[in-house]
């Protein structure tokens, strides 16, 4: 038996029923897939989800269906990887673990909440479905929209990375640039979704969506041997994913299927964009909205629509919001390379610019286990290290190189 | 000062059907309260105590209102106001 209950507003509790609506008719605040989880026995749950598929659907139970359902690029459990060389190079004590959720059908994060809307999309009869985008997004959209075969509409700023709109247009979407930033494309998403018959994610099936997020939780703290980390960093852009992690991690707390207390949560933004770290500074949890000017185009929304949410929760959590500068974000994206491996995109930057902050402040404690969300892959944003690279051109000869380089010659 | 003000379709119960509305005033509260003389169930549920609800918007000409001058934001004449709400994207 599902546990999926309704919709409910996050303001001021009223229910609805769950259709396609995304905000309260009452009081205009965003509506929410509640749940009831009293029938979920720990142990017999654990068992389903280890014996289930191998990516986001093994999560089922915690997903806003009523049966069984699944995508055909099915995202998730992305690599969790230990990363002591970043700590050391960091000179924090902590442990950290890189969770890279580039390595997904698409390349982000964004393959959870729009497999979960598109499956949502399908259930409610949808033929086509759309987007407001700043990149990722648009590229997960079109692809899983070409993979369930649904007519599909992504709308981006048309000054977006080249390598986003590339990978976008390429999966035979309908890929519409909007000349304003991504309130703008926001803004215009919001009317048309009044306007037509079409299934925005993140307009009116933005609850379903963001449900997917979740998914970042419940592997992490499988990964992790059905515990929790002690720390979160993850990026903000409008909120979802940094709320909705947080929640994965109190439903399992909730069911018993991990026990202790919620992690810290610490959130990243970039200087160029950062509504949610000045409202933090200020604090305040109103989030004045800004006209984004940063290379982390991911997550540059001005007018984020679960700031206030972020805001509370950080502080609840007893965790913070940072912001760093666009030199620090190039700054955190080498650093993330030169000591896992993982090349990753100016928002996963943010990130890593902002665990370096923490690292400085001190604000990392010795042993605790500190889990790093990298939403994006680097070959998505490739302008941002362009000046960024050394190469060292020779000619085809050994003398040529020996030159340049002066290594000793093995025997 | 006429304006045009566009509802957004959850709300148009309160305005007896209508997707857009015809409003005089100089600033955008003024329109507001214009509005909420003809359809009063409309003042609750955009504002309370007399500022915006959190998750409400309100767009002259396209321009997010709080780039302005909030409720004060001049409104010319056969300019168009947008209400919407906030809880999108991301």
């Amino acid at each position: 038996m599902s546990s999926v209950r309704n919709l409910r507003c996050k303001e001021c509790r009223t229910g609805y029923e769950l259709g396609a609506s995304y905000f309260c008719e009452q009081c205009f605040g965003p509506l929410e897939v509640t749940y009831d989880y009293s029938g979920l026995d720990p142990e017999a749950t654990r068992r389903r989800i280890q014996a289930g598929s191998a990516g986001i659907w093994r999560y089922s139970d915690f997903l806003p269906f009523e049966g069984k359902v699944g995508d055909p690029l099915e995202p998730g459990m992305t690599p969790l990887i230990r990363a002591d060389r970043l700590a050391e190079r960091l000179g924090t004590e902590a442990e950290v673990w890189i969770k890279n959720d580039a390595a997904n059908p698409t390349h982000s994060f964004k393959d959870r909440v729009v497999a979960v809307a598109i499956a949502k999309a399908r259930e409610l009869g949808y033929e086509t479905v759309a987007c407001a985008s700043t990149g990722n997004l648009a590229n997960a959209v079109a692809a899983h929209a070409a993979a369930a075969g649904l007519e599909s509409f992504v709308f981006v700023p048309s000054d977006l990375e080249e390598q986003k709109l590339l990978a976008t247009d390429i999966y035979g979407t309908n890929l519409v640039g909007v000349r304003g930033n991504y309130d703008d494309v926001n803004r215009l998403c919001t009317q048309l979704a009044d306007e037509r018959p079409w299934a925005f994610v993140n307009v009116n099936l933005r609850p379903y969506y963001a449900e997917g997020s979740k998914t970042l939780a419940y592997e992490v703290a499988e990964q992790l041997g059905w515990r929790l980390p002690d720390r979160v960093v993850s990026p903000i852009a409008s909120g979802s994913l940094f709320t909705k992690i947080a929640r994965g991690f109190e439903e399992w707390l909730e069911v018993g299927l991990v026990e202790g207390e919620l992690p810290k949560f610490n959130g990243a933004q970039a200087e160029g964009c950062s509504p949610v770290a000045t409202a933090f500074a200020d604090g305040s949890n109103v989030c004045r909205p800004q006209k984004p000017k940063t290379i982390a185009k991911s997550l540059a929304i001005g007018d984020p629509a679960d700031g206030p949410y972020a805001v509370d929760q950080a502080r609840r959590t007893g965790g913070g919001i940072d912001s760093v500068s666009d030199g620090q974000i190039r700054e955190g994206i080498r650093l993330l390379a030169e000591t896992t491996g993982i090349f990753t995109e100016t928002a996963g930057g943010v990130t890593v610019g902002v665990l370096k902050k923490l690292a400085e402040r001190g604000d990392l404690v010795a042993g605790e286990r500190v889990v790093v969300y990298i939403t994006g892959e680097g070959l998505k944003t490739l302008d941002a290290n362009r000046d960024n690279f050394d190469l060292t051109e020779i000619d085809p000869d050994p003398a040529s190189f020996q030159s340049c380089f002066g290594q000793e010659i093995a025997v | 000062m006429s304006v045009t003000v566009k509802i957004p379709t959850q709300l148009r119960a309160a305005t007896g059907g209508s997707a857009e509305l015809r409003a005089d005033g100089g600033t955008v509260g003024e329109v507001l309260d214009a509005v909420f003389a003809e359809h009063g169930a409309l003042r609750e549920r955009i504002t309370q105590d007399g500022e915006l609800r959190r998750f409400v918007n309100v767009y002259v000409a396209g321009d997010d209102i709080r780039f302005g001058d909030g409720m004060d934001t001049v409104v010319s004449d056969g300019a168009e106001v947008t209400i919407l709400p906030a809880v999108a994207g991301g």
